[in-house]
């Protein structure tokens, strides 16, 4: 029997999604046996028009990682989506936007103004921008159209399968592997992790404040951090109520708060909201007057209850019109 | 009548890099554009949070290099909020530091520019990457590998929280101490490192300088540039990659300038190019005279060749061997030879591993005080460290409660741009002579810019890989005349 044909693709990404398959170590080789591998750019040499010429369909599954931020990158991802039985969107970008999701706090015109014109660093005395099309002595040369806004891919495609984290852990990787092969499958748009809070499994649980007890936030430089100690329970922001579970806890055994690359469970809409909910729930405050002076000591809270999910989010980007 | 030559790295196709190569009437090359197609402002998002999460927003920058990105950004933090962390904290902050170096040089040697070596430059591209390597070198040498790169990953997992994004940095510290058992573990992978450090080296003597075509490759002009370099150094003038000064070399190897890295404004400046995304570096005080090498170009290269030549050494014995005989088999110091990064790369993994032991073999580093509480009002930060790819600044603006007001970020791989640019010019005008390409040449070309190690996924979101290329050339109609591709 033919080996199930796979493509591994990166958009608006960092590479650590590429990093975590080959943190697979020696189950890398166990992988590379079992699927044949049709692109994969950072580790073979597979091109674009290989892909283009497959039947639709043909290729079994796509994992494709980043944002979509620039036309190409669209236009890739829609490539495999017709050419692929099952797309997997791999990691925190495609999922629900990532960190560089906090683009959508600004837009391309502000990007541009501050990168180009503005940087402290810059020696621009023309005022050059970057353009799609440049006419130069030789002739023309392109660019890809930025977008003002971050997407998620499930916003651009349809997605089968979501692979969460920033970036997704080896065992969650491994388990989608060997269920896509043995096509034990769950039902469609299922993100492929455990589906419960990481409070739930979080060491720290038994601290975790049950009533109001919160009377002011503290930011994580500015106290030593109890390592044994739940940090809602420190008074340090820490997205654990509003995240799923399945990432080891990786950043609570380094004695640091989550910031919820994973995302929030199947029952949650929009984890900013969500952990808005669960942090009214153990403020300690008799007025109004005191609740505000005790959520005024939250820095950011816009940027840190959105860290990885604001494309994914009801707001989606800080100006709808511009979308 | 002039023909065009589009190199397309498959990366382009998915919106990442591209090479457009134009000839002459001769069919000679006139002129090559290397163009960034992506930027995703991490420094305009980064206004508005708050000063300490930049250790974990910035490395999102680079899944490859996150853990430069996250001790560059602590490192700016520190000066940020004017605090000192405890000596063990820096230890350890070096210690994980240094794991990374060792593991990221290795993955760049085995898996990314070594193939071109180890499999041969015009060997069958679907044979030049890992795969070919490892059927080379045979199994036990590629488990080495893989095992040598899990545990250093594994120890920068288990200090930063994460090896994708570590999270363990914190203005005047780290969050996390190192437990004793945990020690004795780290000593054992760091010998393991310096052994594995030396052995990869001797790979490099067996299949590259016992092979007269390879040294002829990389002694020859076609890769050769005359530039500056810039890097870091300690008190004693030795490569460091944590801290020191950044000192700079001028083309003859004579000291240009030394300056903290709150200086850097006064010696770095970026211009902008309308058919790139990507800025392009120059030294202020030598001037940008445009896309051209020598003492009158404010042209400069960075990363572990320009680390080498601006040093005076290496601070660990067994490297700083390795170094000299380099710098006597090249001919001595500057070295100019592009290729040659692949060999002064592997010479700084051996000093990141003996680095890693000395400081494992350190008992302070054990010490539970690994925090100083900032109490200063912070105002301005900037962190320089040595990424694998080249000088990192991070550079930071606060308002009174530490909030980001201000990010300008000059990534390591950005500084080589300017000279990326022209070593693809460069080896183009080498190879292709009367409009004549051959599938070799495609290789050739990428090997150009693969000895820089580029971090696209720094500078443009693309790594250094294997990329397919497929040529095209194009009369002035843009009718194809001829496509030549990898296959």
């Amino acid at each position: 029997m033919a080996k199930p044909k796979v493509a591994f693709y990166w958009c608006a990404s960092c590479g650590g999604c590429e990093e975590a398959v080959v943190d697979l170590a020696e189950n890398i080789l166990k992988v590379v046996e079992a699927v044949e591998f049709v692109l994969w750019p950072v580790a073979m040499d597979f091109k674009i028009k290989d892909v283009e010429a497959l039947q639709d369909g043909e290729i079994a599954v796509s994992f494709i990682n980043g944002s979509i931020r620039t036309g190409e990158q669209e236009h890739i991802a829609k490539l495999l989506r017709k050419k692929s039985g099952l797309v997997v969107a791999f990691g925190a970008c495609a999922h629900i936007g990532g960190t560089p999701g906090l683009a959508n706090f600004s837009n391309r015109e502000i990007i541009f103004d501050y990168v180009y014109q503005k940087s402290p660093s810059l020696d621009n005395p023309n005022k050059i921008f970057p353009q799609e099309k440049t006419t130069v002595k030789e002739g023309e040369l392109t660019l890809p159209k930025f977008y003002n806004t971050v997407f998620t891919l499930d916003q651009v495609i349809d997605v089968d399968y979501y692979l969460p984290g920033c970036a997704p852990p080896p065992d969650l990787i491994m388990n989608a592997v060997e269920a896509i092969l043995t096509g034990n499958l769950p039902s469609k748009g299922t993100v492929l992790a455990p589906d419960k809070s990481l409070c739930d499994t979080c060491k720290r649980k038994i601290t975790k404040p049950e009533k109001a007890v919160i009377k002011q936030f503290r930011r994580v430089h500015e106290v030593l951090l109890d390592p044994e100690k739940c940090f809602l329970d420190q008074g340090i922001i820490c997205l654990g109520p509003a995240t799923r579970d399945g990432c080891g806890e990786r950043c609570i055994n380094a004695n640091m708060p989550c910031r919820g690359c994973f995302g929030s469970t199947s029952r949650v809409e929009d984890q900013g909201a969500k952990f808005l909910s669960a942090l009214a729930s153990i403020i300690d405050a008799d007025s109004e007057e005191e609740i505000k002076k005790i959520t005024d000591s939250i820095a950011d809270p816009a940027g840190i209850f959105y860290y990885y999910s604001l494309p994914a989010s009801m707001l989606g980007r800080k100006f709808r019109a511009e979308l | 009548m002039n023909k065009r030559i589009t190199i397309d790295p498959i990366t382009r196709l998915e919106g990442h890099g591209k090479i457009d190569i134009f000839l002459d009437e001769r069919g000679d090359v006139e002129k090559a554009y290397f163009q960034v197609p992506e930027l995703r402002g991490f420094e305009v998002f980064s206004v508005g949070r708050p000063a300490e999460e930049m250790p974990r927003i910035t490395p999102k920058i680079c899944g490859v290099c996150p853990t430069t990105h996250h001790m560059c950004s602590t490192k700016a933090l520190d000066d940020l909020f004017k605090v000192e962390p405890p000596p063990a904290a820096k230890k350890l902050r070096e210690l994980i530091y240094s794991a990374f170096m060792l593991e990221d040089h290795n993955l760049h040697f085995f898996f990314l520019g070594g193939p071109d070596f180890v499999v041969g430059p015009s060997a069958p591209p679907a044979e030049r990457n890992i795969l070919g390597v490892i059927a080379r070198v045979g199994l036990e040498i590629a488990g080495k590998v893989i095992k040598l790169r899990k545990e250093c990953r594994d120890i920068i997992t288990l200090l930063g929280g994460r090896v994708i994004h570590p999270v363990c940095g914190l203005p005047g510290g780290i969050s996390k101490p190192l437990a004793e058992d945990d020690r004795l573990k780290i000593v054992d992978v760091a010998k393991n490192g310096v052994e594995f450090a030396q052995f990869a080296l001797k790979i490099f003597d067996d299949i590259v300088l016992k092979n007269k075509e390879y040294v002829d490759l990389v002694l020859g002009d076609t890769y050769k540039h005359t530039t500056y370099y810039m890097g870091m150094v300690d008190k004693n003038n030795k490569v460091n990659f944590y801290d020191g000064d950044v000192r700079v070399v001028t083309p003859e190897g004579k000291e240009f300038a030394r300056f903290r890295p709150g200086e850097y404004l006064k010696h770095i400046a970026e211009r902008v190019e309308p058919w790139s995304y990507v800025k392009f570096p120059y030294l202020k005080n030598v001037g940008w005279k445009g896309f051209v090498d020598g003492k009158d170009s404010g042209v400069y290269r960075v990363a572990p060749l320009a680390r080498l030549n601006v040093a005076d050494g290496m601070a660990t014995p067994l490297a700083q061997a390795e170094y000299e005989r380099m710098f006597t088999t090249l001919g001595g110091k500057p070295a100019h030879n592009t290729l040659a990064f692949h060999w002064a790369r592997l010479i700084e993994a051996l000093y990141a591993a003996e680095r890693m032991l000395e400081l494992a073999q350190d008992r302070e580093i054990t010490d539970p005080h690994i925090r100083n509480i900032p109490t200063a009002i912070p105002d301005e930060g900037i962190g320089i460290v040595e990424a694998p790819r080249g000088t990192l600044i991070h550079h930071y603006k606060t308002d009174k409660n530490g909030i980001i007001t201000e990010a300008n970020l000059i990534v390591a791989t950005v500084n080589n741009a300017a000279a990326i640019c022209m070593s693809i010019e460069k080896a183009a005008r080498g190879l292709i002579k009367g409009g004549k390409v051959s599938d070799g040449l495609l290789n050739m070309v990428e090997m150009a810019f693969r000895a820089y190690d580029p971090c696209f996924a720094c500078a443009t979101h693309t790594l250094p890989g294997k990329m397919a290329l497929s040529v095209q050339i194009r009369n002035p109609n843009g009718d194809i005349m001829q496509t030549i591709s990898r296959e």
